[in-house]
């Protein structure tokens, strides 16, 4: 849904999302990360089950929450990506135990 | 600049928080810091610079010309912050704010949670400057919840931070000097913009006449005369754009629109949508600092001395989260604030802190004129504020729609608090930052009160949702233990 400008040069960082292995740079947020590898849904509403992306980029709209090594509701636009991540979509409410 | 990256490294006690990295949080830092003040910024982002100036110090788009000057402005800024003797707390979540001490009417202190890397700690603090800028306007249509449907702004961030460029067929939407300054970045930057469609009122342009003298005469003439130069040549623009939905079953398709009386549709790969700028007041709200219904803008601005003080004892609100004037203002104003606390500090006696404040007063003067011409110029239309069908979600959380609304106001509900227990719109994880404006004017409108008499949701702490493993990880006085463990 995004690329990136052809002069980026910073360190390449894997990540997995919903068990894919994916790719993005240094610097990213997990949103960033995300758009930048087509990703533009990363959750379901707990209220109806629609689906979900980014909107604002900076943490005032709570769209683009997603599980991070096992914890729910981060906000992704405000998270670094780190090198192995763990990143999963929200589908619905979260759980008070993990299944 | 002292960078604090875990909770265990931030000092029990400063004599000056500052909430926010942006320009004005940063020039507080900077005033406080060169008086002696021990001075902590907490702010959520990765590196400083706010919004307007977002990953100054690390973006990856070197090309100057692409972001423009403007953009630029941010980078002595950012220097001299993080030259100063600040601490500074990147990637921090602020969740609490609240007076603490004994003493009934006077608390001595106030108690802020930090927590850093999912580790909380108290924090003291004998002034607090809240400086958490401004968000992006509500903009409610149909399909506005679609993924591939976001703010300009948040493509203005993903740019300046990351480098990163919508792909596929671009639509701009809406009205303000930011619409444009993103449609001529991103086409900088090398984006495929398939139009960009208008929303201003064309009656606004009476409303503005009247201001154009001190325009004229303002610091804004020149930035508009560039931006202008800018969009020559750009993308195909349609003004007066009245309706706009957002089309899509999964995601977005295509926006459909009517303008010059008929209805028109664009395939769209990403919709930005932009219609001003507002006040973020999540913090001030929630701490209780008085606020009042900007009548102009259409938002809550929280009310301030002349030394920009909150209603709340020992908390100052600086730059646009205490009304929207732009970066530069900012800047001053945080500088401002600082003055100001150092004073309540004991630091500087009056004579100092006015002849400090002088020239910064001046500045604000200056900078401040003009502003008026494009808050009338630039003011959002009804129909995109207040959406006439029932069927457009105005709660994105919870799914709440206008009609909802209308019907739980005609039911009885009396504002934006009763309607929380109605239907639990503002109750989902943005807390209502999304919706407030928008329910705000809905209830006035549906019940013929004003804004004011309407209100707004009354907010509480946490601002940011926490962990209970970050609740847990707060250090316990063995008072507070013994108060709930059985021997």
């Amino acid at each position: 849904m995004f690329r990136r400008l052809p002069d980026h040069n910073a360190e390449t960082i894997r990540f997995t999302f919903d068990g894919a292995p994916l790719a993005a740079r240094r610097g990213d947020t997990v949103a960033a990360a995300l758009l930048a590898n087509g990703i533009a849904t990363c959750r379901a509403t707990p209220a109806k089950g629609t689906a979900r992306g980014p909107y604002c980029l900076m943490g005032v709209c709570f769209e683009c929450l997603v599980t991070i090594d096992g914890t729910g509701n981060r906000q992704g636009c405000l998270v670094a990506l780190e090198e192995g991540m763990r990143i999963e979509t929200q589908a619905g409410a979260r759980r008070a135990v993990a299944p | 600049m002292n960078r604090i990256d875990a909770a265990a490294a931030l000092a029990p006690r400063y004599d000056l928080v500052v909430i926010g990295a942006g320009p004005a949080g940063q020039s507080a830092a900077i005033t406080a810091a060169a008086l002696g003040i021990t001075t902590l910024v907490v702010d959520e982002n990765l590196a400083p610079g706010g919004q307007i100036h977002r990953g100054i110090t690390t973006t990856p788009v070197t090309d100057r010309a692409v972001l423009g000057e403007d953009y630029w402005r941010g980078l002595p800024i950012a220097e001299r912050f993080l030259a100063s003797g600040a601490d500074y707390a990147p990637a921090a979540k602020l969740f609490s704010l609240l007076p603490s001490g004994d003493e009934p009417g006077r608390h001595a202190e106030i108690e802020l949670g930090v927590s850093i890397a999912g580790q909380a700690r108290p924090v003291f603090a004998g002034q607090v400057i809240v400086a958490t800028g401004a968000m992006e306007r509500p903009f409610p249509i149909p399909g506005w919840t679609l993924p591939g449907v976001l703010t300009a702004g948040a493509a203005q961030i993903a740019l300046k931070a990351h480098g990163l460029v919508p792909e596929g067929r671009v639509v701009l939407a809406g009205t303000g000097p930011l619409l444009l300054l993103v449609a001529a970045q991103l086409r900088a930057a090398g984006a495929t913009i398939a139009a960009v469609l208008d929303t201003t009122p064309s009656a606004n342009r009476a409303g503005a006449a009247r201001h154009l003298l001190d325009f004229l005469r303002s610091p804004y003439l020149a930035k508009g005369l560039a931006l202008l130069a800018r969009a020559r040549g750009g993308p195909r623009r349609i003004a007066g754009v009245t309706a706009m939905r957002a089309e899509g079953e999964d995601r977005l398709r295509a926006v459909t629109f009517t303008a010059g009386g008929g209805e028109q549709r664009i395939e769209a790969d990403v919709l930005l949508l932009h219609q001003g700028v507002v006040p973020n007041t999540t913090i001030s709200n929630a701490i209780g600092c008085d606020h009042h219904w900007d009548p102009l803008q259409f938002c809550w601005v929280p009310k301030r001395d002349s030394w920009l003080a909150s209603s709340i004892e020992d908390v100052a609100i600086a730059g646009d989260g205490g009304g929207i004037a732009g970066a530069d203002c900012a800047a001053e104003s945080g500088t401002l604030a600082a003055i100001g606390a150092a004073h309540r500090l004991g630091r500087i006696d009056q004579a100092t802190r006015d002849a400090m404040a002088a020239p910064v007063r001046a500045a604000l003067e200056k900078l401040g004129r003009g502003r008026a011409f494009l808050d009338a110029l630039y003011r959002p239309a009804e129909g995109f504020r207040i959406p006439a069908g029932n069927d457009t979600i105005i709660c994105r959380c919870e799914e709440i729609t206008a009609g909802q609304v209308r019907d739980a106001v005609a039911g009885g509900a009396t504002g934006p608090n009763q309607l929380k227990a109605f239907l639990r719109c503002g109750m989902g994880p943005c807390q209502g930052r999304l919706c407030n404006l928008t329910v705000t004017e809905i209830v006035a409108a549906e019940r013929g009160i004003s804004p004011e008499q309407a209100g707004t949701y009354r907010l509480r702490p946490p601002f940011k949702p926490v962990t209970v493993a970050e609740i847990a990880s707060l250090p316990q006085t063995n008072a507070a233990v013994k108060a709930v463990v059985r021997y």
